[in-house]
């Protein structure tokens, strides 16, 4: 089964994201990126799949293919997808913002091409926290999809995917050709060895332009207004219990 | 350490490299991650309990920082690795802020290289595999009692008797000598001066070897100790390299060395302005921000101007080795300014922040501990300009 990652470079996840001052959207001029967290994840699993861990038999995915949508340096992005261990690489170059439809029409478009078993991603992106492309690829392609996987057993042509949910544990079978999205506690990335780093190097990265893809990626909503969220204010000490209740009723809530 | 943002972090204050490409940041970004999650948030506790626990060995061997560098045959990664992969790594360390940490893991980074340059095919494969997996240690023992810097006059002697050496002496100051299982030593096997030294490999717990602890200003996760040898038996193909013969393979992993103490000095300077920068943005003085009076302003200015003159010199350093030079006068002097440019910084640091510097628990003040070992060890400021000026032909 040949298994697609879709990976995006993301404002590092340590660091303090700060709004322009314009309102206008995140200040990213001259800060660390990395691969969204998420999709890291998913990586992870694609690996796996392939060397065999986390439950899988090695042989599970037979190649693993990272896919990037973005700028000319969201080919490091993908190199650390493949110092992880996947195989090859596509870059989409496009600069700006890549909506999520638009990403899900570039996805299905190399999904034609490539015809794999599974398509696994990271369930959202720590920078615009959309949630969507998984979903609307799903929908594009007509596939079946199971998303925020917790846990994934693939045996009998099945794709067995646990989700965590209120109150407890779903699990889905899916057939395949499927699509899954990854959640945080579905296994813990690996870092990428020194060796691998090199190796890493020397595996092909194809380049396309949306273009190529035959997709238009045209934005189509508007960043009204971006801000901060409010500053939280210090508290204030009472002395008596009556103060307490006089105070609780001032702010209404009793 | 969730990183600040601001012209002042430890990321912003690394100026781009010229040497440096996709292969070093992917390094940088790896090793990072591995620094977060397995080190950064134990190692105020390791440096209060002067140890690194051995599971951290197994975890740095498994994940590849102990055998960067090192030729695969015996374990290590070699392969594409560079002088700036290596300027990566001690970066990313100093990061921590915490010089000990460092100083236990990779404490092999001084022993090992003389057994790879001139000892056996038998001795690299049983000594570096377990070394570069985190299962052994080895420490590098040449100081004495009585002989420091000038290591040509030192008196532990080993007497050949058959099939074995007989050692007797001491050595001094020996960093990981508590815990390592054995010590590169450098001994005398022949007459007075450089030409009468030989190298020995002693297993430290062998019949004769007593260790003592010593307590120090600093690098407190890292131990140190005093080795004694009494009437010790080595056996005699644990000599590295051929006998008197010794003296060069001492003298050849220094500029390795200095380069390396360079990197971390260098990149610890830039922990001081990160922290103080910081501290002086936040902290509110006379109605205005530290960071709003000149006197503090001018601290930070010049602290940027000589980490970054420190970082040309460093880099132009390491370019000059990667092209097969070895400039001996420069890798001393590098070493003299990354120490003292640490030295301005940690003062510097510890000025603007105060109290908030003074108390445990905080970079600046282990660093400002780490600043001596720094400036006087893998030779000091003294030695390395006497050096330089001799390679001067003065």
């Amino acid at each position: 089964m040949k298994v697609l990652v879709p990976v995006k470079r993301v404002l590092d996840y340590n660091l303090k994201v700060r709004v322009k001052a314009d309102g206008t959207g995140v200040d990213l001029s001259n800060l660390k990126m990395s691969m969204n967290p998420f999709d890291e994840i998913a990586v992870e699993e694609a690996v796996r799949m392939k060397e065999g861990g986390g439950g899988h038999p090695a042989g599970t995915a037979t190649e693993v293919v990272a896919i990037s949508i973005g700028p000319e340096q969201a080919q490091e992005t993908i190199r650390t997808a493949l110092a992880m261990g996947a195989d090859r690489g596509i870059l989409v170059k496009a600069e700006g913002e890549v909506e999520p439809l638009a990403v899900a029409k570039l996805l299905k478009a190399i999904v034609d091409a490539e015809q794999p078993g599974l398509v696994i991603l990271g369930k959202q992106a720590i920078d615009d926290d959309s949630n969507q492309v998984g979903q609307m690829l799903a929908a594009l392609l007509d596939w079946p999809q199971a998303t925020f996987a917790s846990k994934i057993v693939v045996a009998g042509g099945k794709i067995n995917v646990t989700r965590e949910i209120d109150g407890g544990l779903q699990t889905l079978s899916l057939e395949t050709p499927a699509i899954v999205t990854t959640d945080l506690r579905l296994n813990e990335p690996r870092y990428a060895s020194l060796p691998n780093i090199m190796k890493a190097k020397k595996k092909p990265i194809d380049a396309k332009t949306p273009a190529d893809l035959g997709v238009d990626v045209a934005p189509r909503l508007t960043v009204v207004k971006v801000a901060d969220p409010p500053k939280r204010q210090g508290g204030a000490k009472v002395k008596t219990v009556q103060d307490l209740v006089a105070g609780l009723k001032a702010a209404g809530v009793i | 350490m969730p990183a600040p943002t601001g012209a002042l972090t430890f990321d912003a204050l690394r100026p781009p490299s010229p040497f440096m490409g996709e292969t070093h940041r992917a390094w940088r970004d790896s090793l990072r991650k591995f620094i977060e999650r397995e080190l950064a948030p134990h190692v105020t506790e390791w440096d209060e309990a002067g140890h690194v626990p051995r599971d951290v060995f197994l975890k740095a061997g498994a994940f590849g920082l102990l055998g960067a560098g090192f030729p695969e045959q015996y374990g290590g990664w070699s392969e594409g690795f560079d002088r700036f992969h290596g300027i990566v790594t001690s970066e990313e360390l100093a990061r921590l802020g915490a010089g000990g940490v460092s100083a236990a893991l990779m404490i092999h980074g001084i022993g090992l290289p003389p057994i790879l340059a001139i000892g056996t095919e038998e001795m690299k494969q049983r000594i570096a595999p377990p070394v570069l997996r985190g299962e052994m240690q080895i420490s590098l023992a040449i100081t004495e009692p009585d002989a420091g810097s000038d290591v040509a006059n030192l008196t532990t002697r080993a007497e050949r008797r058959g099939e074995a050496y007989i050692v007797n002496g001491a050595k001094m100051y020996i960093t990981g000598g508590m815990t390592s299982h054995y010590a590169t030593t450098a001994v005398r096997t022949g007459g007075a001066g450089a030409g009468g030294v030989s190298l020995l490999l002693i297993d430290l717990s062998a019949k004769g070897v007593t260790r003592t602890p010593l307590k120090k200003q600093g690098w407190w996760a890292s131990d140190t100790a005093a080795l004694y040898f009494d009437d010790v038996e080595v056996p005699a193909d644990h000599l590295i390299g051929a006998e008197n013969q010794g003296f060069a393979g001492i003298m050849r992993n220094f500029n390795g060395e200095r380069l390396g103490m360079a990197s971390g000095a260098t990149a610890s300077a830039r922990v001081c302005i990160e922290d103080a920068a910081a501290w002086a943005q936040q902290r509110q003085t006379f109605g205005k921000r530290l960071a709003d009076h000149q006197v503090i302003r001018h601290k930070i200015a010049e602290m940027v101007q000589r980490v970054n003159a420190t970082t040309a010199y460093l880099e132009h350093c390491a370019w000059r080795v990667t092209q097969g030079e070895t400039p001996v006068a420069d890798l001393c002097l590098l070493k003299v300014q990354a120490t003292q440019t640490l030295e301005f910084c940690a003062r510097e640091a510890t000025q603007i922040m105060g109290g908030a510097g003074y108390m445990r628990g905080s970079r600046i003040e282990r660093i400002y501990r780490e600043v001596r070992v720094n400036a006087i060890g893998g030779g000091s400021e003294e030695i390395m300009r006497d050096l330089a000026a001799r390679q001067l032909g003065l």
